[in-house]
C-alpha cells in the first residue's frame, strides 16, 4: 500500500479505491482530474471516499492520491466578506477560473495568499505565549479587527516579532525554540476548536424582530431551531437575523438551498448599514453557499466549514452568530452518502448517527472563556425543512431535543400573510429566566411582566377563538370582545413585522417595549371607557388608534409614539363624554 | 469510441441491466444495446467497478436477454445543440419527431449541466406581465424565476400554462420568449392540445418541443427534461434568448425516478421515492436564472399534478422547497366555474418583492397585494363560521370581509382565456373591489396610497 492507489468503483458521489494507504477523513485526490474527496470508510484493502465534485466520466483504474491531510479550513485575515462553497473555495475565484458554471478539478485557496495586511504586534520579545495568545492584530475590514492567535499546540517565549505589511504565509513571530508563526493557521473542520470553559448565557442576541426579542428571545451563545414547511419564512427569518442581530460576526451557510437566495444576500448586504456600527453589513459577514444543485458531499461538509470559521472568530473574543439554512439538507446529504455506503438505515432512511451528528453540531455553540481568557460566543440558528411541514420527522425531532429555542413557523399564518409566521402558541424559549435580569437592567424594570401580560392575552384569545368559532364574536360578553380586539392589536400591530419594509424591518428594543405598553394602555383605557358607558364599537374605532398603528411604518416612530398614545387616550375618553 | 461488444449480462431487473467484468467504464457513460432481433436500445452507466457495471436502459428492458450485445460509447450523454433547434419537435431522447433532418451540431453539450456559480448569478427583478390578474397582482413573476404550477388531475393547468406562454411579456415591451416545451408522460391528447395552440398562435416557429408521451419509455423521462434544459441553456446563455421552459408533468418524471430507485433496491425515502429526489429535482429547477455577462434568461414553469390533491405529497413538497414559489390551482374554485381557478392564498412568488414597485410596476403594488391577501383570507375563513352561525352573528367588519371574498373570486380572479390585463388595470380593479370595505379596516394599505388611489377617498 502506498500514498497512491486506484479507483475500483464509482457510484455517484461515492468512490471506492484500492491499493491506497489512508486514514479516516484523509483528503484525497481522485481520478485524472484530481477531484477532491475525503475518506469516510475503510474496508480491508478498500477505502471509501466521498467526492466533493461531480463524478461522471470518471472510470475505474484512474489514480487516487492521498494528501495525508484532513479536511481543513484556512483561517486568517481575508475571511470576511467572502463567499465560499462547502469546502471553502471562494466562489469569486472559481468564477475567475471557470466562468459562470462550476466545472470541476479546479482548486482555489480559502484565503488569498499574496494579499498584504498591516500586522501590528501586541506582544514583545521575551513575552511567553501559549495557544490562543493574541500576538498581533490586523484591521481586516472597516469594522473588524482580526486578532492573530497562537495556534493550538504551540507555545514558548517570543524571540522575534515583526511589524508591518505581510501576507498570511510570511512569518510574523518566532519563538525561542525556532517555531515560526504566520497569520494563517489551518484547522480540521470536524474537530471543535478548544476553549477554557463554557459559561451560561446571560445576554440576549438582540434581533430587532419583535416576536423574537420580546416573546421568544435567544441568548448569545444559545441555540435555536426554525422548522417550517416551504414558504413559511425560514429563509427570511434567517436573513433578518443575519442583517439586524447585534452579533459582531455573522456566518451564513446556505446549505442545499436556492442559488438566487445567496445572490440576494450578496447583492443586498454591501448596501445595508449595520445599525450597531453604521457601516455596511458585509464587513462582518462570511458566507458559505453550497446550493441544492452543487455536489452533496460538499454540502455535508459545508456546516462544518461554517462552524469552524465561527469558532475561530469566537476565539478572538467576538460574539458570532451562525445561520444554517437548511440543516435538513445537510441531514439529507448524510442520508444520501450513508445509503451509497449501504449502511443500515435508521428512521426514514437517515443513518442511525443522525441525532448524534446534530447534537455534536449544536454543541459547538456556546459562550466560552477563550484560551486567551476572553469572552466569546457562537450562537447557532438552524432552519429545519420537515417534509410536508410535519415536525414528527427525525431531523426536526433530533433538533428539538437539543436546541433551547423553538421558533415554530406556521403555514396557516403564512397563508394569511401574517409575517413572521411564527406560531406564538407553540413556540418557546428556555432562556427568559437567565435573560430577564438583562432586560430589567437594560430596557425596563417591568419588561418581564409586560411580556407575561402580552403572552397571556394571546393565550386567552386562543381560548376565546374556540368559542367564537361556534357562536360568533357578537355573542361574547363585552369585556371578552374587548380582549379579542386587544389581541388582534397585538397580532397586527406588534407581532406582524414586514421584513421588506424599510422602516418596519428593524425595531429597536426600546420601541418594542413602548409598542407593547401602548397596547396595554389601549386595553386599560378602553376598559375604563366601557365601564363608564362608552360603546365598544366607538372605543375600538377611534381614529387615533389607527394612526398609532399605521405610524409604525414611518421613520422616527420611537419619538412619536408617546404623543400618539396620548391622543389615543384623549380620543377614547371623549368617546365617554359623547355617550353622556 | 470503444467498438468492442460485450455479451456479459448476468442479470436484468426492471429497467436495469447488470453485467460482468468489462474494461474500465466511466460513470455516466452512454451505452448501446443490440438485441437479438437486431434492434437497439440506449442506456447509461449508474454504477461501475472492476467487477460489475449497472446500466439503466432508457427504452425499458423488454426483449433484452443474456445474449444482448453491449457497447460502451466512451462518453456521457450529450445533446447536439444549434440554433436550428428552434422550430423543431424532438422525441424524449432528442431525436427528430417531426420528420425533419437530424440536428447539425454547433457543438455537443453535456446534458447533466454544471451548477451555476451562485456568485455569478444576477438577481432576477424584471417583472413579467402575464395578463392574468391573480398572478400579476399576488404572485408576480420575474424573468429568470422558476415558478411551478401545482395542479391536480382534471384541472385547467394546461390552459393556464398556455395563456401565460401566449401573453407573457416584459412590461411595456413586446419582446417574445422562446418556448422550450418538455412533455413527460402526458397523453397524446394533452400533447396535441399544446401543439395546436402553439401552432395556432404562430409560437411553434419560436419553440423547441421535446416530447415523451404516456406510451413512450418511462425511463426516457429521466433524460427528457435534461435535454430541454440543455437546449434552453444553449439558447439563453450562448445566443441571448429569453427562454420560457414549460415542463409537464413533473409527477411522471418523479414516478420514473422512483421506478429506478426500486429496481436498484435503494432504501426508499417518503412514500417510496428515493432519498435523493430533492437533489435530483434541484438539478433541474436550479437551471433557471440570469447570470453575469449574459443577456439571455431561463424562466421555468414546471407543471405538476398533486396526487390526491395533496400539497404535502413528496412531489409538490420537494418542488416547493426548491422553486421560487408556486401557483396553486384549486379544485374548489374550478368547481365554482371560475377560470383561472388560482387559489392565491397558498400561492407565492418569492421573487415578487424584487420585481414590483415604483418604476417596475406601480408604487402601491406591494401594499395592494398584501391587502388583497389579508382581506380574502379573512373572508374565506368567515365562510366557515357563517355556515354555522349565519351572517347575523357577524359584525360590520366581518360582513364586509365576507362580501369581499365573493367579489374577489368573481370579479378579480375570473377572466377569460384570452383576456390580457395590464398590471395597471389589475391594480385599479383591486382598488375598486377593496373600496367595498371601510378604509379603517384596510390596515395593510399605506395612508399615502389611499390618498392617491382609493376610488372614493383619494385626495
Ligand atoms: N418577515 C416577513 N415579512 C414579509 N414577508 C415575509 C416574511 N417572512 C416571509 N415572508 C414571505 O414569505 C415568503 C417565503 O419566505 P421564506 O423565508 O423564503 O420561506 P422558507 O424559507 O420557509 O421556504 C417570502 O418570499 C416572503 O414573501
Ligand atoms: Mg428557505
Amino acid at each position: 500500500m502506498s500514498e497512491k492507489g486506484q479507483i475500483y468503483r464509482i457510484s455517484g458521489p461515492v468512490v471506492t479505491a484500492i491499493g491506497i494507504k489512508a486514514a479516516m477523513f484523509d483528503v484525497v485526490r481522485v481520478g485524472n482530474e484530481g477531484l477532491m474527496g475525503e475518506v469516510i470508510e475503510l474496508h480491508g484493502d478498500k477505502c471509501v471516499i466521498q467526492v466533493y465534485e461531480e463524478t461522471s466520466g470518471i472510470r475505474p483504474g484512474e489514480p487516487v492520491i492521498n494528501t495525508g491531510e484532513t479536511l481543513s479550513v484556512a483561517l486568517g485575515p481575508g475571511l470576511l466578506t467572502q463567499i465560499y462553497d462547502g469546502i471553502q473555495r471562494p466562489l469569486e475565484a472559481l468564477e475567475e477560473k471557470m466562468g459562470v458554471f462550476i466545472t470541476r478539478g479546479v482548486d482555489a485557496d480559502g484565503i488569498v495568499m499574496d494579499q498584504k495586511w498591516e500586522f501590528n504586534p501586541t506582544v514583545k520579545v521575551g513575552d511567553s505565549v501559549k495557544p490562543g495568545t493574541v500576538i498581533g492584530t490586523v484591521q481586516e475590514t472597516e469594522t473588524i479587527v482580526h486578532k492573530i492567535m497562537v495556534p493550538p499546540k504551540k507555545e514558548g517565549v517570543v524571540k522575534d516579532i515583526k511589524q508591518g505589511e505581510f501576507n498570511v504565509t510570511e512569518t510574523v513571530c518566532t519563538l525561542d525554540d525556532g517555531t515560526e508563526l504566520q497569520m494563517m493557521q489551518k484547522w480540521p473542520v470536524r474537530t471543535p476548536r478548544p476553549f477554557l470553559q463554557k459559561y451560561a448565557p446571560d445576554t440576549p442576541l438582540i434581533t430587532g424582530q419583535r416576536i423574537l426579542d420580546f416573546l421568544f428571545p435567544l441568548a448569545k451563545g444559545g441555540t435555536s431551531g426554525i422548522p417550517g414547511p416551504f414558504g413559511s419564512g425560514k429563509t427570511v427569518t434567517q436573513q433578518q437575523l443575519a442583517k439586524w442581530s447585534d452579533a459582531q460576526i455573522v456566518v451564513y451557510i446556505g446549505c442545499g438551498e436556492r442559488g438566487n437566495e445567496m445572490t440576494e444576500v450578496l447583492s443586498e448586504f454591501p448596501h445595508l448599514i449595520d445599525p450597531n456600527t453604521e457601516k455596511p453589513l458585509m464587513n462582518r459577514t462570511v458566507m458559505i453557499a453550497n446550493t441544492s444543485n452543487m455536489p452533496v458531499a460538499a454540502r455535508e461538509a459545508s456546516v462544518y466549514t461554517g462552524i469552524t470559521i465561527a469558532e475561530y472568530f469566537r476565539d478572538m473574543g467576538y460574539d458570532v452568530a451562525l445561520m444554517a439554512d437548511s440543516t435538513s439538507r445537510w441531514a439529507e446529504a448524510m442520508r444520501e452518502i450513508s445509503s451509497r455506503l449501504e449502511e443500515m438505515p435508521g428512521e426514514e432512511g437517515y443513518p442511525a448517527y443522525l441525532s448524534s451528528r446534530l447534537a455534536e453540531f449544536y454543541e459547538r455553540a456556546g459562550r466560552v472563556e477563550t484560551l486567551s481568557g476572553d469572552d466569546g460566543s457562537v450562537t447557532v440558528i438552524g432552519a429545519v425543512s420537515p417534509p410536508g411541514g410535519d415536525i414528527s420527522e427525525p431531523v426536526s425531532q433530533g433538533t428539538l431535543r437539543i436546541v433551547k429555542v423553538f421558533w415554530g413557523l406556521d403555514a396557516g399564518l403564512a397563508r394569511q400573510r401574517h409575517f413572521p409566521s411564527i406560531n406564538w402558541l407553540n413556540s418557546y424559549s428556555l432562556y427568559p429566566a437567565s435573560l430577564d435580569q438583562w432586560y430589567r437592567d437594560n430596557v425596563a424594570q417591568d419588561f418581564p411582566d409586560i411580556r407575561t401580560e402580552i403572552s397571556s392575552l394571546l393565550q386567552v384569545e386562543s381560548e376565546l377563538q374556540e368559542i367564537v368559532q361556534l357562536v360568533g364574536s357578537d355573542a361574547l360578553p363585552i369585556d371578552q370582545q374587548l380582549t379579542l380586539e386587544v389581541a388582534r392589536m397585538i397580532r397586527e400591530y406588534f407581532l406582524q413585522q414586514n421584513a421588506f419594509h424599510d422602516v418596519d424591518t428593524f425595531s429597536a428594543l426600546e420601541q418594542q417595549y413602548k409598542m407593547a405598553l401602548a397596547i396595554l394602555t389601549f386595553q386599560s383605557e378602553a376598559k375604563k371607557a366601557i365601564a363608564a358607558g362608552a360603546a365598544l364599537e366607538d372605543v375600538v374605532n377611534v381614529e387615533s388608534r389607527t394612526n398609532l398603528m399605521r405610524a409604525r411604518f414611518e421613520s422616527g416612530y420611537l419619538e412619536k409614539i408617546d404623543g400618539l398614545v396620548d391622543s389615543m387616550k384623549k380620543e377614547i375618553n371623549s368617546a365617554v363624554e359623547a355617550e353622556k | 469510441m470503444t467498438e468492442k461488444e460485450y455479451r456479459t449480462i448476468t442479470d436484468v431487473k426492471g429497467p436495469l441491466v447488470f453485467l460482468n467484468k468489462t474494461e474500465p467504464v466511466s460513470f455516466g457513460e452512454i451505452v448501446s444495446l443490440r438485441l437479438s432481433d437486431g434492434s437497439t436500445k440506449n442506456g447509461q452507466v449508474l454504477d461501475t467497478s472492476d467487477e460489475m457495471v449497472v446500466v439503466q436502459v432508457f427504452e425499458g428492458t423488454a426483449g433484452v436477454d443474456l445474449d444482448t450485445g453491449i457497447r460502451f460509447m466512451g462518453d456521457v450523454f450529450k445533446l447536439p445543440v444549434s440554433k436550428d433547434l428552434v422550430g423543431r419537435i424532438l422525441t424524449g431522447a432528442g431525436k427528430p419527431r417531426d420528420g425533419g433532418p437530424d440536428i447539425v451540431a454547433e457543438h455537443n453539450a453535456d446534458i447533466i449541466g454544471a451548477a451555476i456559480n451562485p456568485y455569478s448569478r444576477r438577481s432576477p427583478e424584471e417583472f413579467i406581465q402575464t395578463g392574468i390578474s391573480a398572478i400579476d397582482s399576488c404572485t408576480s413573476l420575474v424573468r429568470g424565476q422558476k415558478l411551478p404550477i401545482f395542479s391536480a388531475s382534471g384541472l385547467p393547468h394546461n390552459d393556464i400554462a398556455l395563456q401565460i406562454a401566449r401573453q407573457a411579456k416584459l412590461k411595456d415591451s413586446d419582446e417574445d420568449f422562446v418556448v422550450v416545451f418538455c412533455a413527460m408522460g402526458i397523453t397524446a391528447e394533452e400533447y396535441n392540445f399544446f401543439r395546436y395552440d402553439l401552432e395556432r398562435t404562430g409560437a411553434l416557429e419560436n419553440a423547441v418541443l421535446f416530447v415523451n408521451l404516456a406510451d413512450d419509455p418511462a425511463v426516457e423521462r429521466l433524460i427528457t427534461p435534461r435535454l430541454a434544459l440543455t437546449a434552453a441553456e444553449y439558447l439563453a446563455f450562448e445566443h441571448d434568448y429569453h427562454v420560457l421552459v414549460i415542463y409537464t408533468d413533473m409527477t411522471n418524471y418523479c414516478e420514473s425516478l422512483r421506478q429506478i430507485g426500486a429496481a436498484r433496491e435503494e432504501v426508499p425515502g417518503r412514500r417510496g421515492y428515493p432519498g435523493y429526489m430533492y437533489t435530483d429535482l434541484a438539478m433541474l429547477y436550479e437551471r433557471a436564472g440570469i447570470v453575469k455577462g449574459k443577456e439571455g434568461s431561463i424562466t421555468q414553469f414546471p407543471i405538476l399534478t398533486m396526487p390526491g390533491d395533496d400539497i404535502t405529497h413528496p412531489i409538490p413538497d420537494l418542488s416547493g422547497y426548491i422553486t421560487e414559489g408556486q401557483i396553486v390551482i384549486s379544485r374548489e374554485l374550478h368547481q365554482k366555474g371560475i377560470y383561472p381557478p388560482i387559489n392565491v392564498l397558498p400561492s407565492l412568488s418569492r421573487l415578487m418583492n424584487a420585481g414590483i414597485g415604483p418604476s417596475k410596476t406601480r408604487e402601491d403594488h406591494k401594499s395592494v397585494s398584501d391587502q388583497l391577501y389579508a382581506a380574502y383570507a379573512q373572508g374565506r375563513e368567515l365562510r366557515g363560521l357563517v355556515a354555522i352561525v349565519g351572517e347575523d352573528a357577524l359584525n360590520e367588519r366581518d360582513l364586509q370581509m365576507l362580501k369581499f371574498a365573493d367579489l374577489f373570486e368573481n370579479k378579480f380572479l375570473r377572466q377569460s382565456k384570452d383576456e390580457d390585463r395590464t398590471i395597471e388595470g389589475t391594480l385599479d380593479l383591486a382598488w375598486e373591489l377593496l373600496s367595498s370595505i371601510n378604509t379603517k379596516y384596510l390596515v395593510r394599505l399605506d395612508q399615502k396610497w389611499i390618498d392617491k388611489y382609493h376610488p372614493t377617498e383619494k385626495k
